[in-house]
C-alpha cells in the first residue's frame, strides 16, 4: 500500500514548471500544468536519463532538456515514434496541499 | 453526438483531408467514405512504377481497409458504391446500389476524368486511359500477349505510360501533336534531349502528328491508327494521356456552382456551406489542379475548417515537376518562358547530357528547367518560392548549391549514389536505408513525417538537405516539403513572420494572447513555439513584456549549460577575451571550492568550469560576481563572445586597437537576447587572427579604418561572412554593430542564425537598410540601445543575490 506524504504546496511549483522531491530511490519530478493538475514522474528520461524536471511543460507533456523527447505526464510514455517509459507516481491535491505516494 | 461527415471519393485528396482531420479533431465526426474503386486508398502517383514493375500494388497502398476500421471510418468501396445522387435539402447521399447516408457535412473529392479525344473509333476495345489500378491491370494483361502499343500524348503521364509499357515488353510509339515533348514543363532544347534519351532506351516518337482515326476489327478490338499524313501504325493497345477534366458531373447534377471545376473559396467551401470540395475536382480562383502538392495543402486547409478551427486559407502555390522514369533526371518549376524583362541563364553540356536553364526577373528566380543534373532543383524551387534575391550568387547559380561552400548540402550531389548503410544523420545515427525504407513502408510524404518516424534531421538539422533529397528521389514531384510558408510548429499553420507581424499590429502581449489570436491547437503550445514566441514578445516589447522562464529551454532558464549527466557548466564573461590575475585567482578558488572536475579554455577565449551541481550554481555565481565577473551567456540565444586579437597594442602588424574595440562592442551588446546565438570578433589587421570572417559580425582593422563583415558561421555549415562596408571611425563601428544586432533581432526567425537569415533575405537588402539609409541605421541602433537598458542585468547576480527564481535550485522536499 502506498503511503501519502505531504510534499508541499501547489504554489511552491510554478505553473508549467516542475520541482523535485529527493528520495532514497532517486529524484521524483513533480509537475504543475497550466490548469493546475499535478503529476509525478521519476526524474529520468527513458532515453538517456535527462532530468525531466528541467524540461519544458506543455499540455500534459514535458519535453526532455537533453534531446527533446516528449514524455506524457499521465503515463510516462514517450510520444511519437520514440519508445520508452518513465515510472509514474501517484500524487494528489488536497486543496492546495500536495501529497505524494512513496 | 458527433456529426456525420460523408466523403465522396476515396482518392488522394479526400483521404488526405480525412487524415488531417483525424490529427486535429479525431472525435468530431462519424466519417463515411464512398469510393468508386474497390480498394482502400492508394498512392495514384505510384501507378507508374507499378506499371514498370518496380513496385507492387501492396507497396503503394496508403491506407488499407483495416486502417478504416481502426479509425472507425465506414468505407463503401466498389463500382456499385459510386454516389449517384445527393438530396441537399434532406442532406442525404445515395450510391448506385441504393446505400444511402445522411450527412451534416459533405466533402467532394471526386478527382478528375481522363480526357478521351473523340476520334472515330475512340470507343473501340483496347483504347484506354492511365488513371487507376484497373487501367494498369489492363496494360499489364495486354502486354503479356500483344506487341504494339501506342500512347497518345507526350506529356508527363504519357511518357510514364510509354516507359512502363516498354518495360512490359511492348513496342511503343508516342504520338504527340507538337514538336516539343512535355511542352508544359520543358523548353525545346531540354525536350529534345529527353526525346533523344528516350529513343535510345527504345521508345519511338511521332511528333507533330495529326491523327485521323482509330481502326478496329469486326469484334470491336483496336487494330491500328491512321494519320492525316497517310501512313497507318499497327496498335493492339492505345493509351490516351491527353489531360484530365475535373469530375463534376454529380456536382452539376445536384446544382452546385461549377465552371471547369467545382467552385470553392479560400476555405475549400462550395456555394453550399455544408459542402466542401478538394482535389482535382475543384476550381479555386480560376485554377484547376493536376499535381498532389497543392491538393495536400488544400486538404490541410479543408480539415482545419471541418474541425471548425476556421483559421486556414488556401492560396495557390507554385508546383514543381519531375518525370518518374528511372534513369531520366528532369526537373521543371515555375514559368520558364522568357520575355523582354527576363533573363535566361543557361548551361548546356550535350555530351554529358546536362542542360540547365534558370529564368530570372528582377533578381528573382521565375522558373527553372533542369535536365540530366537535377540535384539543385529543390534549391532553385525554394529560392523561387521565397523570392530570394540571387544577385549575390548569380555567378555561381548554375554550378549549384554545393559550390556556395555549404558543407551541409555538399553531399546532396552524391546522395542517390551513396550506399544503403551510409550515415545520413550524424546526430541520431540514421543511415540511408532507414530513411528510404521508412518512406516506402510508412508512406511518408513530408520532412516532418520522416523526422517523426526516423529522427533523421530532427536534431541539428544539418542533414536536412540530404533527407529532402532522399524524399524527393523516392517520391518524385509528390514531395511537398518546400512550402513557401513554413509554419512555426505543429500547433499552428502560421509562420514566424505572420506571428511576429500580429504581435506588433494587434499588440499581442503574452503567449496566451498569441495562441488565442491564432487558435493554436494546444493552448500552451509546445517546446518549439513557446521559446520562439517568448523571444518575439521580448524583442517587440522591451521593458514591457516580462520574460517567461517556463518558455525557455533549460540552459537559458538556469543560465548554465546542462551536461549529459545533468550537471552544469559555468562560463564567466571575459571582455574581449581579456582577463586579469585577480579574475584567474577567483576562478581557481571557485573551482577548488566547488570541486569542479574540469576546467577548460573554450574556443571562445574564456574559461569553462564544467560539472557543477545545480544546487551549487547560485553560490559559485556569487563568488564569481564578487570578483567582478558576470555571466558569459555561453548557454543562450544571445551574445556569446567578442573574440579579439592583440592588435596594435602589442602586435607588430596591428593597425588599430582591436582589443579595445572588442571590449567596447561586448560592453554594448552583452546580455541581449537574439534569435540565435551571436558571435562577434575584431581582428587588428587582415591576417585576421580573431577569425572575424566566420562570425555573425566581424570587424577587421585596416590602416585607414575598419572593414565590417556580416553573416559568418564557423559551425555546422561553415559560411564565410559577406563584406558589408568599410568605415573610418570607431563610433561608426559601434553604430553598425548595434544596428546590425537590432535588425537581426527584429527580423531573424527564432533559431535562425545570421548566416541563413542573410541568405534568406539577401545581402542587398541588408545593405539597403544599413548602409544606404542613414536614418534607418541610426533607428536600429537606438532601438538596440533602448532594449539593452532592460537586458543588461546580470542574470547570475539576480539569482545569486536578489532571490530571482531561487526555488529553481532547491528541491521541493527531501524524503529520507
Ligand atoms: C564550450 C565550447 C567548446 C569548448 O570547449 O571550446 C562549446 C560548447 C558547446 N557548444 Fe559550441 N562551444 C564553443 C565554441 C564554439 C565555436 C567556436 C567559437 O565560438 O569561436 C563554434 C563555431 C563558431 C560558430 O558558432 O559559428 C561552436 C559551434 C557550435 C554549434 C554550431 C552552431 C552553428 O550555427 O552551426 C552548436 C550547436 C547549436 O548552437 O545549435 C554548439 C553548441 C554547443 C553546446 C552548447 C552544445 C549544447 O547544446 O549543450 C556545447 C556546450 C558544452 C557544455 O557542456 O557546456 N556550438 N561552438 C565553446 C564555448 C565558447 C564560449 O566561450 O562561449
Ligand atoms: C499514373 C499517374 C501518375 C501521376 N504522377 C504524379 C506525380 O508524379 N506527381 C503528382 O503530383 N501527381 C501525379 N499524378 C496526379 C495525382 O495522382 C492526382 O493529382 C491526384 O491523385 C488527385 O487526387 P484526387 O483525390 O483529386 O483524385 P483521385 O485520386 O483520382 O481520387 C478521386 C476518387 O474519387 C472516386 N470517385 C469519383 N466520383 C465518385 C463518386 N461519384 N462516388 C464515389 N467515388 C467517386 C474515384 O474513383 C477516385 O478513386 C499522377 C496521376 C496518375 C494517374
Ligand atoms: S562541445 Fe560542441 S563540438 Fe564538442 S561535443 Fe559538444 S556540441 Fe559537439
Ligand atoms: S535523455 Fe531525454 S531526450 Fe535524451
Amino acid at each position: 500500500m502506498s503511503n501519502w506524504t505531504e510534499i508541499g504546496n501547489l504554489n511552491d511549483i510554478p505553473r508549467l514548471g516542475s520541482r523535485i522531491v529527493t528520495t532514497k530511490e532517486g529524484d521524483i519530478a513533480i509537475f504543475r500544468t497550466a490548469n493546475d493538475t499535478v503529476f509525478a514522474l521519476h526524474d529520468q528520461c527513458p532515453h538517456k536519463q535527462g532530468a525531466l524536471s528541467q524540461g519544458i511543460v506543455h499540455g500534459s507533456h514535458v519535453t526532455c532538456p537533453l534531446h527533446s523527447w516528449v514524455i506524457s505526464l499521465e503515463d510516462g510514455e514517450a510520444q511519437g515514434h520514440d519508445t520508452g517509459c518513465t515510472k509514474t507516481f501517484n500524487v494528489k491535491l488536497d486543496g492546495e496541499r500536495i501529497f505524494l505516494a512513496v | 453526438m458527433a456529426n456525420t461527415l460523408v466523403v465522396i471519393g476515396n482518392g488522394m485528396a479526400g483521404m488526405r483531408t480525412v487524415e488531417e482531420l483525424l490529427k486535429i479533431a479525431p472525435k468530431k465526426y462519424n466519417i463515411t467514405v464512398f469510393g468508386a474503386e474497390p480498394y482502400g486508398n492508394y498512392n495514384r502517383i505510384m501507378l507508374s512504377p507499378v506499371l514498370t514493375g518496380e513496385k507492387t500494388i501492396e507497396q503503394i497502398m496508403i491506407n488499407d481497409r483495416p486502417w478504416y476500421e481502426e479509425n472507425n471510418i465506414i468505407l463503401h468501396a466498389g463500382a456499385n458504391k459510386e454516389v449517384v445522387n445527393i438530396d441537399r435539402r434532406k442532406k442525404t447521399v445515395t450510391a448506385m446500389d441504393g446505400t444511402s447516408v445522411n450527412y451534416d457535412r459533405l466533402l467532394f473529392a471526386t478527382g478528375s476524368n481522363p480526357f478521351i479525344i473523340p476520334f472515330p473509333g475512340h470507343d473501340l476495345h483496347g483504347v484506354i486511359a492511365f488513371r487507376d489500378i484497373a487501367d494498369v491491370d489492363t496494360m499489364i494483361e495486354v502486354a503479356k500477349t500483344k506487341r504494339h502499343a501506342i500512347v497518345i500524348g507526350g506529356g508527363l503521364l504519357g511518357l510514364e505510360a510509354a516507359n512502363g509499357l516498354m518495360k512490359q515488353g511492348m513496342d511503343v510509339t508516342v504520338i504527340h501533336d507538337l514538336q516539343v515533348l512535355m511542352n508544359r514543363q520543358l523548353d525545346p532544347p531540354s525536350a529534345k534531349m529527353l526525346e533523344v534519351s528516350l529513343e535510345e532506351r527504345g521508345l519511338s516518337f511521332k511528333m507533330a502528328a495529326k491523327i485521323k482515326a482509330i481502326l478496329g476489327d469486326e469484334s470491336g478490338n483496336v487494330t491500328s491508327i491512321s494519320f492525316e499524313e497517310g501512313e497507318d501504325l499497327p496498335a493492339d493497345l492505345i493509351v490516351m494521356a491527353v489531360g484530365v477534366r475535373p469530375n463534376i458531373a454529380l456536382a452539376k447534377k445536384v446544382g452546385l456552382q461549377c465552371n471547369r471545376g467545382i467552385f470553392v473559396n479560400d476555405t475549400m467551401q462550395t456555394y453550399d456551406p455544408r459542402i466542401y470540395a478538394v482535389g482535382e475536382c475543384v476550381e479555386h480562383r480560376g485554377d484547376t489542379f493536376g499535381l498532389v502538392a497543392p491538393l495536400f495543402e488544400q486538404a490541410k486547409v479543408c480539415a482545419n475548417h471541418l474541425a471548425e478551427y476556421g483559421i486556414a486559407n488556401y492560396r495557390s502555390s507554385a508546383v514543381a515537376t519531375k518525370l518518374k522514369v528511372t534513369g531520366v533526371n528532369l526537373f521543371s518549376a515555375g514559368d520558364f518562358t522568357s520575355n523582354e524583362n527576363s533573363e535566361d541563364i543557361i548551361f548546356q553540356d550535350p555530351k554529358r547530357g546536362v542542360y540547365k536553364k534558370v529564368v530570372i526577373e528582377d533578381d528573382n528566380i521565375k522558373g527553372a528547367v533542369l535536365y540530366g543534373d537535377t540535384i539543385d532543383g529543390s534549391w532553385y524551387f525554394q529560392m523561387m518560392k521565397d523570392g530570394t534575391n540571387i544577385s549575390e550568387i548569380r555567378d555561381r547559380l548554375l554550378y549549384g548549391q554545393a559550390h556556395l561552400g555549404d558543407s551541409g548540402t555538399q553531399g546532396a550531389n552524391a546522395v542517390s549514389n551513396l550506399p544503403d548503410n551510409a550515415e545520413i544523420c550524424g546526430c541520431n545515427g540514421v543511415c540511408k536505408s532507414d530513411i528510404v525504407n521508412a518512406i516506402a513502408s510508412k508512406s511518408l510524404f513530408t520532412l516532418d513525417d520522416v523526422r517523426d518516424a526516423t529522427k533523421a534531421s530532427a536534431s541539428c538539422g544539418s542533414c536536412t538537405g540530404l533527407v529532402e533529397q532522399l524524399i524527393a528521389d523516392a517520391l518524385g514531384s509528390d514531395f511537398n516539403e518546400t512550402e513557401t510558408r513554413k509554419s512555426i510548429c505543429r500547433c499552428t499553420d502560421y509562420s514566424h513572420d505572420e506571428i511576429r507581424t500580429a504581435i506588433s499590429t494587434n499588440a499581442l502581449m503574452s503567449f496566451q494572447a498569441v495562441s488565442q489570436h491564432f487558435s493554436f491547437s494546444s493552448p500552451d503550445g509546445c517546446h518549439v513555439c513557446r521559446p520562439a514566441i517568448n523571444y518575439y514578445l521580448l524583442a517587440h516589447w522591451p521593458g514591457v513584456y516580462e520574460d517567461d522562464s517556463r518558455s525557455r529551454f533549460i540552459n537559458e532558464r538556469t543560465h548554465a549549460n546542462i551536461q549529459k549527466d545533468n550537471t552544469y557548466s559555468v562560463v564567466p564573461r571575459m571582455w574581449g577575451g581579456l582577463t586579469t590575475p585577480a579574475e584567474l585567482r577567483a576562478i581557481a578558488d571557485a573551482a577548488e571550492k566547488y570541486n569542479v572536475p574540469t576546467v577548460k579554455v573554450t574556443g571562445g577565449q574564456r574559461i569553462d568550469l564544467l560539472g557543477v551541481k545545480k544546487e551549487d550554481l547560485p553560490n559559485i555565481w556569487k563568488d564569481l560576481n564578487d570578483a567582478g565577473m558576470v555571466s558569459g551567456h555561453a548557454y543562450g540565444k544571445s551574445l556569446r563572445t567578442v573574440k579579439t586579437c592583440v592588435g596594435s597594442t602589442h602586435c607588430r602588424f596591428g593597425t588599430q586597437d582591436s582589443m579595445g574595440m572588442g571590449i567596447e562592442i561586448e560592453k554594448m551588446t552583452w546580455g541581449s537576447w537574439t534569435p540565435a546565438k551571436v558571435k562577434i570578433a575584431v581582428s587588428g589587421c587582415p591576417r585576421n587572427c580573431a577569425e572575424a570572417t566566420i562570425k555573425d559580425f566581424g570587424v577587421v582593422a585596416v590602416d585607414s579604418g575598419w572593414e565590417l563583415y556580416v553573416g559568418g558561421n564557423g559551425g555546422m555549415k561553415v559560411r564565410v561572412s559577406d563584406f558589408l562596408t568599410k568605415v573610418s571611425t570607431e563610433a561608426e563601428v559601434i553604430e553598425y554593430a548595434g544596428a546590425f544586432m537590432q535588425m537581426y533581432r527584429e527580423q531573424g526567425h527564432h533559431n535562425e542564425r545570421s548566416a541563413p537569415w542573410i541568405e534568406r533575405v539577401g545581402l542587398n537588402y541588408i545593405k539597403e537598410e544599413l548602409i544606404e539609409n542613414d536614418e534607418k541605421r541610426k533607428g536600429f541602433h537606438s532601438r538596440f540601445l533602448e532594449s539593452q537598458k532592460y537586458a543588461q542585468d546580470d542574470p547570475w547576480a539576480e539569482r545569486a543575490s536578489k532571490g530571482v527564481d531561487v526555488i529553481d535550485f532547491i528541491p521541493l522536499k527531501v524524503i529520507n
